[in-house]
Formats: C-alpha cells, structure tokens, sequence
C-alpha cells in the first residue's frame, strides 16, 4: 500500500504479511511511517493505492466488521481529562458495537487489572501521569479481548516496571491467541517481545522476516578464556579478533571448539555462539547516515 | 451514540458555564431596569425591554432579544466549532472512530447533542428570565395587553431593516405587539413558539461551525470563521447596498420570532426564517458529512 500526502509520499509499496497469533514488530526511525501505517489499517488515513486486508476482511471498506475485534493504542493514548479512567473506558465501551452494557464493569475492571490500574479511584484524567495515561490507553484497547492488538508505541512513558509488566501481559495475551502489532522505535522492545519484524525506513519496508532468522548464528564462536594466547596459537587463523581473555573465533560448532580446546587443555570461562543483533541488521538494511535512531 | 455526547455534553463544566452566562445577562439588565425603572422608550432599544416593567410576565421575551444577537450565537459557534476540532486536537476523536463508530453516525450524534444544547440554553433563558421578570419587575395585571403598534406593516417594513423597530406600546399587562391582549395561555404558547424558532435558527450557526469543525484543526478557528460569517451576515443584513441578496442571509429572519407576539401572529417571516435555517443546516451538514466521511484523520 501507499500512501501519498500532497507531493510527500509517506509510505510506498509496503506489503506487510502478519500472520495470525505473530507477535509483529515494525520498526523504523521517527518519521519513517509507521504512524502512517497503523493510520492505514485502521481506516484512518485513507490508502491512496493498495488493498488493505485486516483479519481476513477489507479495509477500510468493512471497517464496522473488523475493527469490533481491533483493540488498539494510536499515537499516544487519548481521554477527556475531565472524566474518571473508568468513566472514560465506560463511554468508549458504550459508543461503539461489542460493548454489552450488561459484562461492560467487569470487563472494564478486568483490563483496569491487566495494566495495573486496579486501584485507580475517581480522579480525572487530568491527574494522570504520563504513565498512567498509556496505561489507561492499553486498558481501551483491551477491554472487548480483541483478536488482534494493534500498539502504536506502546512503551511511550512508562518507567521500567511499567515496561516489564506490559511486555509481560502482551506475552501472555499472544499466549492466548492474541496477535499483536506492535510499532515502535526502540530495537529493545522489539527485540524481547515480538516473533516476528519489519523494518520500516523513509516509507518502505526494507525488511521483514521472523526474529530467530534475522538474529541467525553468524558462523562465529565467542570464547573467554583466563588462557587466550593458547587458544589464540591453537586456533591459529581462526580467531579473528582478540581483546585480552576474549576471543572471537570463526567457527561452525561451539560444542566440539568446546571439545578441542578442552582437550588441548585450556580453561575455558565462557564459550557462546556469536548471533547477530537486531540493531546491527537494522543498521545494515536501513543504510550508512541515517542517525535517527 | 447519541447517549454518549449528550452523556460528554453534560459532564463538560464548559456546557453549564455557558448556560450560566446566558442567564446571567437578562439577570444584570432586569436587576438595573428594577433599580432605576429606566427602559428604552418604546421603538427602541432591545425589542419588548420598554414593556417590562408593565408587566415581568413579558420578560422572557424581553430576555431573548438580549441574549439573541450575540451571547447565544457565540456559546452555540464555540461549542459547535469544539465539536469535531477540538476531539481531534485531543486524539480522542480517533479512539471514537477506531472503536468503531461510523462517521456519518457520529456527525449526526454531534448535531443532536448541539441541539439539546441550544434547546437547554434558550429553555433556561426563558425559564430563569420568567422567575426574574415576575420577581424583580413585578407580574402585572392577570391577562393583559401590550402590544406592538404596527402589526403586519412592521414585519413588512422590516424586510429592509435588521432590527425590527417595533416596540411595544406601554399597554396595561400582557402583550401583543398589535395590542390586541394575549391571555396567559396564549403567552405561553407563543413564548413555546419563539423557543423553538430561535433554537432553529442557531442550528443554522451551528451547522456551519460544525462543517468548518470538520475542516479547520482547531476548534477556536473553526468558531472564529463561524462567528465571522455571521458578523458579516448582520452588518450586510443592514446595508441597503446589499438588498439584493438579504433574503438569503443567514442572520436576516433571526428576529422574526417577535411576530409571534402579535396578534393575529404574522407568519410570513417566521415561514421565511424556518425556511432559510432549514437551507443552512440542509447545506453545511451535508458539506461536514462529504468532507469528514472522506478525511484524513491524522491528528
């Protein structure tokens, strides 16, 4: 899909392939599109060429349908401060389909108790902290179980617990068949709760496979050793870098270098297939210069 | 949907602060005419304001024609230009769409809670200005006459004028501008009537504001352009100059609603009046609708 605003191209080309039960993370600099994206599946910004299909049915043309099992969190979290959090939850339960009034304060409660808002009392919303907003934001989305949630930043303002116990509750909602789409600029986030990523850069998805294959072995063994120049002689011609007891050593197997050096009797402290990082796949792919990150 | 915004219109400390307002103006202006039993003579001045002190029961009329050509409009184009913009600039417009609720659904939502709103501001000011009228100005003889002295002639001759001119002439009690009498009944009946046409005709201010909500970014901008047009309809209202296009402003009938208090009433403007506001409301709702169903929603 594409997305043109005026002669600015926001987004061109993406095809984004998110399957069922992914935990999917798109990534991307400040002002590479992702906003636009997520502004795009959910019907809010118009498409200007693409099919958008959103759990299996078009958008925004079946928008009704879909987005009664879309739980989602858009640039920031949104309330009218001079309401409660629960007053707030309460009337955007009450606008829209899927909101029986009958389970309407249990589930309420229920996704209060999810972000750790269980004890929130009648204050507006004006007197929330930051991290208490984006937690009130998350609890709109979750409060019909949607099928699938889509987080558009879902980290913004929240202090490291709050990062933790969010990350905690997106796995255990994929845990129960949940999909998430999360977007996000940080690589961490990412890295430690999706399955599967894009990378998103200037508007194009450069990239987008599943997170065990991007962070494949690199064909290298990192070894620590108190007896490194041994190694270094044994090894003569594989050990590639050496800085005091670490080594890095280019070798398929850590198991049998394990076993030789072992052998060869060298004290090993550590040893550990070296994998590639995600940042430094997203620096590879999104190209030299680009210091947004 | 509609349950919801009335639901957010009545929990907004800003919807009863301006209702507030509005009562409060007739309440100044009848505390000073009591104190000092002073009013415009009859022919000038704010319509029905030189007959109050005859009798308090015409107060709400009086009332009306105060809070008419501004505070009401303003309170209406603030509230209606807030209506789309102001959702949008706090993101909660969004969330509302994503829930989902269709757009065509939540514009009409909108333009019935704006209706209450004008209904609750005219009901109060009519309401509160009665108990101030009987209270402070004292509720004059039972069943009474005070009339204006041209009948049908003044609404004519008003055609080119923007302010009808006819006062009312110092009768004994309650009133028609013709001078024929009004029982109590028919009084209620017809203040019942100008309610209704005043809150018609701010729903013409408010669909335009509620069109340029859709269309500006921010809620001020868009009761500002409101407010403008409407400045600029009053001040061509009363420019000879411009007779040409004066039955189409939007402003030009706003007044006809003190033809209800003549006796036999005098429709012709009022007909007129509904007419137009219907034309208003029909063409910028539709303008709103074609432009936010197709939007952007990027803020």
């Amino acid at each position: 899909m594409t997305k043109r605003y005026g002669a600015v191209t926001a987004v061109r080309s993406v095809d984004l392939d998110v399957r069922a039960g992914d935990r999917y993370g798109l990534l991307g600099p400040n002002g590479s599109g992702k906003t636009t994206l997520v502004r795009m599946l959910l019907g809010l910004v118009y498409a200007t060429s693409g099919e958008i299909e959103v759990l299996g049915a078009r958008m925004p043309r079946e928008a009704r349908r879909v987005l009664r099992d879309v739980g989602a969190l858009v640039e920031g979290p949104a309330a009218y401060p001079n309401l409660s959090g629960r007053a707030n939850l309460k009337l955007l339960d009450a606008a829209g389909p899927r909101g029986e009034r009958r389970t309407r304060r249990k589930r309420i409660s229920t996704a209060l108790e999810q972000v750790g808002l269980a004890s929130v009392d009648r204050r507006p919303v004006k007197t929330y902290s930051l991290g208490m907003r984006q937690r009130l934001g998350l609890a709109a989305a979750l409060v019909r179980r949607p099928r699938l949630l889509i987080l558009d930043e879902p980290g913004n303002g929240l202090d490291p617990h709050g990062i933790r116990d969010t990350r905690q509750l997106l796995l255990d909602l994929s845990a129960d068949g949940v999909t998430i789409f999360l977007s996000s600029h940080l690589l961490a986030e990412v890295e430690q709760q999706c399955t599967r990523v894009g990378i998103l850069d200037h508007g194009r998805l450069v990239l987008q496979d599943d997170l065990d294959a991007l962070r494949g072995p690199t064909g290298r063994v990192l070894v620590e050793s108190p007896d490194a120049g041994q190694v270094a002689t044994l090894l003569n011609g594989q050990v590639e870098h050496r800085d005091g007891a670490h080594l890095v050593v280019r070798h398929a197997d850590p198991a049998a270098l394990n076993q030789r050096l072992v052998g060869a009797g060298i004290r090993v402290a550590s040893i550990t297939p070296q994998h590639q990082t995600l940042e430094e796949v997203v620096l590879k792919v999104t190209g030299s210069g680009d210091d947004q990150w | 949907m509609v349950t919801v915004e009335l639901y957010k219109l009545f929990t907004r400390p800003r919807t009863w602060i301006s209702v507030l307002l509005i009562c409060a103006l007739p309440l100044v202006v009848a505390v000073f005419v009591a104190v000092t039993h002073l009013t415009p003579p009859p022919g000038q001045g704010s319509a029905f304001l030189s007959a109050v002190l005859e009798n308090g029961k015409l107060y709400p009329a009086a009332a009306l024609a105060l809070v008419l050509p501004v505070f009401l409009p303003v309170s209406v184009a603030v509230v209606a230009g807030d209506s789309v913009a102001g959702e949008a600039a706090s993101g909660t417009l969004r969330y509302l769409l994503i829930r989902p609720v269709g757009r065509t659904r939540l514009l009409v939502a909108k333009l019935l809670a704006l209706t209450t709103f004008v209904l609750l501001a005219v009901v109060a000011v009519t309401v509160t200005s009665y108990l101030i009228g009987v209270f402070l100005l004292g509720p004059g003889a039972a069943s009474a006459p005070a009339a204006v002295a041209q009948s049908g002639a003044g609404g004519a001759a008003g055609a080119a004028g923007g302010l009808p001119t006819g006062g009312i002439q110092a009768g004994s009690g309650v009133t028609s501008l013709s001078g024929a009498p009004l029982s109590l009944l028919q009084l209620g009946e017809r203040v019942a009537w100008a309610v209704g046409f005043i809150t018609v005709s701010m729903l013409g201010v408010a669909a335009i504001a509620l069109f340029l909500s859709t269309l500006a970014d921010s809620a001020l901008g868009a009761a500002i352009g409101a407010l403008a047009a409407l400045v600029a309809s009053e001040v061509l209202v009363t420019l000879n100059a411009a007779s040409a296009i004066q039955p189409y402003l939007p402003t030009r009938y706003w007044l006809a609603w003190i033809d209800f208090f003549r006796q036999p009433i005098f429709w012709r403007d009022i007909q007129r009046g509904f007419a137009i506001q219907a034309v208003y409301v029909a063409v910028f709702l539709a303008a709103a609708w074609a432009n936010f169903a197709t939007k952007d929603i990027t803020g």
